[in-house]
């Protein structure tokens, strides 16, 4: 339990890097596109810490068996805040018997609501989704002839992110395309919790390449083991 | 005889520019990239986070952070930058991407689209196709001209759930070519496939256009 003695922020592993912080009823944002960039550490001690009754913010909702799709096999998440979740069987019969609610937002919003609500700003007027069901129920304005929706800000009461390599500070850079949503989400949690593959010692990161500067940081590990499953492996031939 | 799917994502490919900013959709929109015209500057965004999509990977080079908005693996090109998801729609939004390629299950003639909901169907998301027609300068849609029991798909009214409202600029289908000059215009008869003729393309349309 006790933070490594290098850093108040650096614990030992991914349980005890969310001893305290899981409850019942508890709102979680989850980084990742589809299985790119995912905490999968992080995913499976929070699994581990039987908190049910989750709300989760993430663009999608993993796969049968990885991901998030451990947590949906566990009944431990009660809705879902995502844009697409078409990889996930179990997901799509909690969903049909009513076990799950399921609250769409389209991918752009929903990265703009957690930067909003991680940088203070209670909502944004956004021609996305005007004229369709997503602008039901929001208030709507026109400017100039074309209509604009009511979108506010996501804060949650943990994130949990993943990075490719961070110091003891926190400070995080992502590699490729699996930094995605985990930038915003490191700044929307009221506690944040990264996971990298490489923990490296203050000075190691060249301060002018950090994507995630450390304030929004509280706990950071190095991940134990990462499977980084691939979901379309495609390829192409050589000459 | 109708086009055929190599042949819509050829005449899409025939919407790009040099130096375009282009975001392809998933199934025929994404062959619209090997018809790129030899010469042709254009880098495809993928929404997850990348600027610069190079091909698929030789086997064995797969890397699990460099995937396309598909899932796919794909590579990296010297000119490739990468993103967060803020900043990938922050350029959809902001009207950055020159040109969108999307499928449709309809097309209203006042330019609606619907694509994200499938009739009969545990609906998987919209993704971000909502913010692509929301905020790219011009949409282009492929689609087959009708669905498979023959109903028309270029409609008065879409009946499907919108994606957007009044975003499609062009129309390719397996019959025809529809465009419009602006967002306030009637699409217009632009282009017919071979051996298809105009009375035809009528019949199985039921929107109204001109030309």
């Amino acid at each position: 339990m006790q933070p490594d003695k290098s850093s108040k922020k650096v614990f030992a592993d991914a349980r005890s890097a969310l001893a305290g912080l899981t409850r019942d009823g508890m709102t979680v944002m989850s980084g990742g596109f589809g299985l790119c960039g995912i905490p999968e550490n992080l995913i499976l001690a929070l699994r581990d810490s039987g908190a049910r009754d989750l709300t989760v913010i993430s663009n999608n909702a993993g796969v049968d068996g990885f991901g998030l799709g451990l947590l949906l096999e566990t009944r431990q998440i009660r809705k879902m805040v995502s844009s697409y979740v078409g990889e996930n069987r179990e997901f799509e019969r909690q969903y049909l018997a009513k076990e799950l609610a399921l609250e769409f937002n389209p991918q752009g919003t929903l990265a703009e609501r957690i930067r909003a609500g991680g940088a203070g700003i209670y909502g944004f007027y956004t021609r996305t989704g005007a004229g369709t069901v997503v602008a039901e129920g929001k208030e709507q304005r026109e400017v100039n002839g074309e209509f604009f929706v009511l979108e506010t800000g996501l804060t949650a009461d943990l994130s949990i992110v993943k990075a490719w390599k961070g110091d003891t500070e926190g400070n995080l850079v992502y590699r490729k395309t699996a930094r995605n949503f985990n930038p915003m989400m490191a700044t929307a949690g009221r506690v944040t919790v990264a996971e990298v593959e490489e923990l490296v010692e203050p000075g190691v990161l060249d301060p002018d390449q950090i994507h995630t500067p450390g304030i929004f940081v509280q706990r950071i590990i190095r991940g134990a083991h990462y499977e980084k499953r691939i979901e379309q492996r495609t390829v192409r031939k050589r000459a | 005889m109708p086009w055929t799917r190599e042949d819509l994502a050829k005449r899409a490919a025939r919407e790009l520019r040099d130096g375009y900013y282009v975001n392809l959709g998933i199934g025929i929109p994404t062959l619209v990239a090997n018809y790129i015209p030899v010469g042709m500057d254009v880098v495809l965004q993928s929404e997850n986070g990348m600027l610069g999509m190079g091909p698929f990977p030789y086997e064995g080079e797969e890397d699990a952070d460099l995937i396309n908005a598909g899932k796919q693996t794909i590579t990296e090109l010297a000119t490739s930058s990468f993103f967060s998801s803020s900043d990938s729609f922050g350029m959809i939004r902001g009207g950055h991407i020159h040109l969108s390629v999307l499928g449709a299950l309809e097309v209203a003639e006042n330019g609606d689209l619907a694509n994200w909901m499938v009739p009969g169907k545990m609906v998987k998301g919209m993704g971000g196709a909502m913010d692509l027609v929301a905020g790219v300068r011009r949409v282009v849609v492929v689609m087959e001209h009708n669905s498979k029991d023959g109903a028309a798909k270029f409609k008065p009214r879409c009946e499907l759930p919108l994606t957007g409202a009044n975003c499609v600029d062009m129309l390719i289908t397996d019959l025809a070519v529809f465009e419009r000059p602006d967002r306030k215009s009637r699409f217009r008869l632009l282009e017919l496939a071979p051996g298809v003729t105009a009375e035809q393309v009528r019949a199985k349309t039921s929107a109204a256009f001109d030309g």
